[in-house]
């Protein structure tokens, strides 16, 4: 029986459902391997809900992702100059260029553990020394299997 | 019927006016919070800026490919009800998101920061699109041009990664937040891979009406580039996530495929003296203007592209004004650019003496809006290089950078004025020329 697509009848169709495929698979493996650590808690996501829906990404940035006005977040909680107290008078009182945001208390601490797992996932500046000679690098903390 | 491709173009060319006004408006609230009041903050101006761009994009990119696959084909479905269905749902799906930004309704996520369920009349409306063009296109597919491609797959990919971009309401994936952002960052980049798909099916179109030289379209190097640039879609997305510590080999994967753009450079530069030539011929044509300074974004975009995928240089780069650069680079400089080549094309079929009364406005919007753009482009890569500079060799603040940063930042912002009145300006000669009730519509004509 002759197959309905061969790589003579039909060379470009099969050279797209071979990238298909592999992208598939490759879709796959993102989702699955190296992301098996760090479970997050309930009042991670609900922090996480809470960046949302006040769209702190309009202005913030987490691991260098979001908008540019304001600094990336990633590592706010472990700075030694910042961290939670700094954290919470901020977004209570606002700055010149932020403003303030009413909350109640449990959405500042959920949005305050929402930081912090953050912080504890990895470091937003790569650091010099990693680099490798074809340019690239392996962070010391990525998830490898 | 004959008129709703010209809906959704007119549409389109109203939302760009409206994201070049927020655009100017939150490019000065950046430097003064409460500038327009405290009703009109800048995180409420960026999301309705960026969203207006992105959808202003999408509805130019999809009334622009219904328009020429019922010129291609020659054929009027009896399917277009889809298309009104899914013109239908997209318009009221812009305008919800819109109007909910207005309230200061968020929930979603970057670029797609209104309330998550407009998502789902987005969605249908792209697959009702999707159900009209592929029986259109399926019935003769095997011998068709690298555009009918480019068109199919980047509708394909649109709704595959728009369906991604909105797995994080899944709870498995908000479990573990690399792989989270992983998947997010996975998905923008692929829809912005699937709309370029639909954008550069409208040049190769364009390039074979205005020649007149089909087998530009359905040549074999026509066919490596569209499949490169598919890899490209697919795999070269993790230079927005290199910093991220999920698996370090989807860095180097990212970095190996984007290290064959190299590829597209190169032949641009073989081909320059080639096109040179043909440039003269096609001087005339005002769509060919745009196509020619899209081609020359495309150039520039691609060397800054190449820098930020390496990611010894990305350590630099990511997070400042660069990618911003980048980004603007994309959507203004190339997209926007092909998209008034396209418009000006259906302009010029239908309305070919109206548009020659108009011709020495729109070269004045042509110029305005590309010399606009350069000094707008170097801004933003100057004030990221400054960004770099202090924060990551100096270790300075964030603040003391910005601060060092901001003429750099305010020549962009003036230089956004520019844009506005550019880009406004052909707009407005758009909204002129493709009115309903003056369109002498092509389709109708050739079906009588």
């Amino acid at each position: 029986m002759k197959p309905m697509l061969s790589l003579r009848s039909h060379p470009k169709a099969v050279i797209f459902f071979v990238m298909f495929f592999l992208f598939s698979s490759y879709t796959g493996l993102v989702y699955t391997q190296g992301t098996e650590k760090m479970p997050n808690s309930d009042a991670f996501r609900r922090g996480q809900m809470v960046w949302q829906n006040k769209n702190c990404q309009s202005c913030h940035q987490l691991y260098g992702l979001g908008g540019h006005k304001g600094p990336d977040l990633t590592n706010l909680m472990s700075d030694t100059r910042k961290g939670e107290m700094y954290a919470r008078a901020l977004i209570r009182s606002g700055t010149a260029e932020m403003p303030a945001f009413v909350m109640e208390k449990e959405d500042m601490d959920d949005l305050i553990t929402f930081l912090q797992e953050v912080d504890k996932s990895g470091q937003s500046r790569v650091p010099a020394h990693v680099v490798d000679r074809f340019g690239s690098y392996t962070l010391e903390n990525d998830h490898e299997e | 019927m004959k008129n709703s491709p010209y809906l959704l173009l007119r549409f389109a060319l109203f939302l760009l006016l409206f994201a070049l006004v927020l655009g100017v408006l939150i490019a000065f609230a950046y430097f003064k919070k409460d500038l327009w009041g405290t009703y009109f903050p800048f995180e409420k101006l960026r999301p309705m800026h960026v969203s207006s761009a992105i959808f202003w994009i999408l509805s130019a990119a999809q009334g622009l490919v219904f328009y020429f696959i019922k010129e291609h084909f020659k054929e009027l479905s009896k399917r277009e009800w889809l298309i009104k269905v899914s013109q239908g749902l997209w318009m009221g799906s812009v305008i919800w998101a819109l109007a909910s930004f207005l309230f200061g309704t968020y929930g979603g996520r970057e670029y797609w920061e209104f309330p998550p369920i407009i998502n789902l009349p987005i969605l249908l409306s792209w697959f009702c699109f999707a159900a009209y063009l592929y029986p259109v296109v399926f019935a003769k597919f095997r011998s068709q041009p690298v555009y009918v491609w480019l068109w199919s797959t980047g509708t394909l990919f649109f709704i595959l990664s728009f369906i991604e971009s909105n797995l994080w309401m899944l709870p498995w994936f908000r479990e573990n937040f690399i792989r989270d952002i992983t998947v997010q960052w996975k998905a923008n980049g692929a829809i912005v891979g699937a709309w370029n798909q639909l954008i550069y099916g409208l040049v190769f179109y364009l390039m074979t009406r205005i020649s007149g030289k089909e087998d530009s379209a359905t040549s074999w190097q026509a066919f490596f580039f569209y499949f490169l640039g598919m890899a490209n879609l697919m795999f070269n997305w993790g230079h927005h996530t290199y910093n991220v510590p999920a698996a370090s080999w989807v860095r180097h994967v990212a970095y190996a495929i984007s290290m064959t753009e190299w590829v597209f450079l190169l032949n641009m530069l073989y081909s320059f003296r080639k096109k040179l030539t043909h440039a003269k011929k096609l001087a005339n044509w005002v769509s060919y203007h745009f196509i020619s300074a899209a081609e020359v974004w495309i150039f520039l975009n691609l060397l800054l592209a190449l820098a930020m995928s390496v990611p010894a240089i990305n350590r630099y780069t990511h997070g400042t004004h660069i990618v911003v650069a980048h980004a603007m680079g994309t959507t203004i400089g190339i997209n926007s650019m092909i998209l008034f080549g396209a418009l000006f094309y259906v302009a010029e079929r239908s309305h070919a003496t109206l548009l020659a009364r108009f011709r020495k406005w729109v070269r004045a919007g042509f110029l305005v809006s590309n010399i606009s753009m350069f000094i707008f482009w170097l801004g933003l890569i100057a004030a990221g290089i400054v960004k770099a500079q202090m924060m990551v060799v100096e270790n300075q603040s964030f603040q003391v950078a910005m601060k060092a940063a901001k003429p750099y930042l305010l020549g962009f912002s003036y230089a956004g004025i520019g844009l506005l009145i550019g880009f406004g300006l052909c707009a407005i000669l758009l909204l002129r020329l493709l009115r309903p009730s003056e369109i002498s519509d092509v389709h109708q004509n050739e079906a009588n």
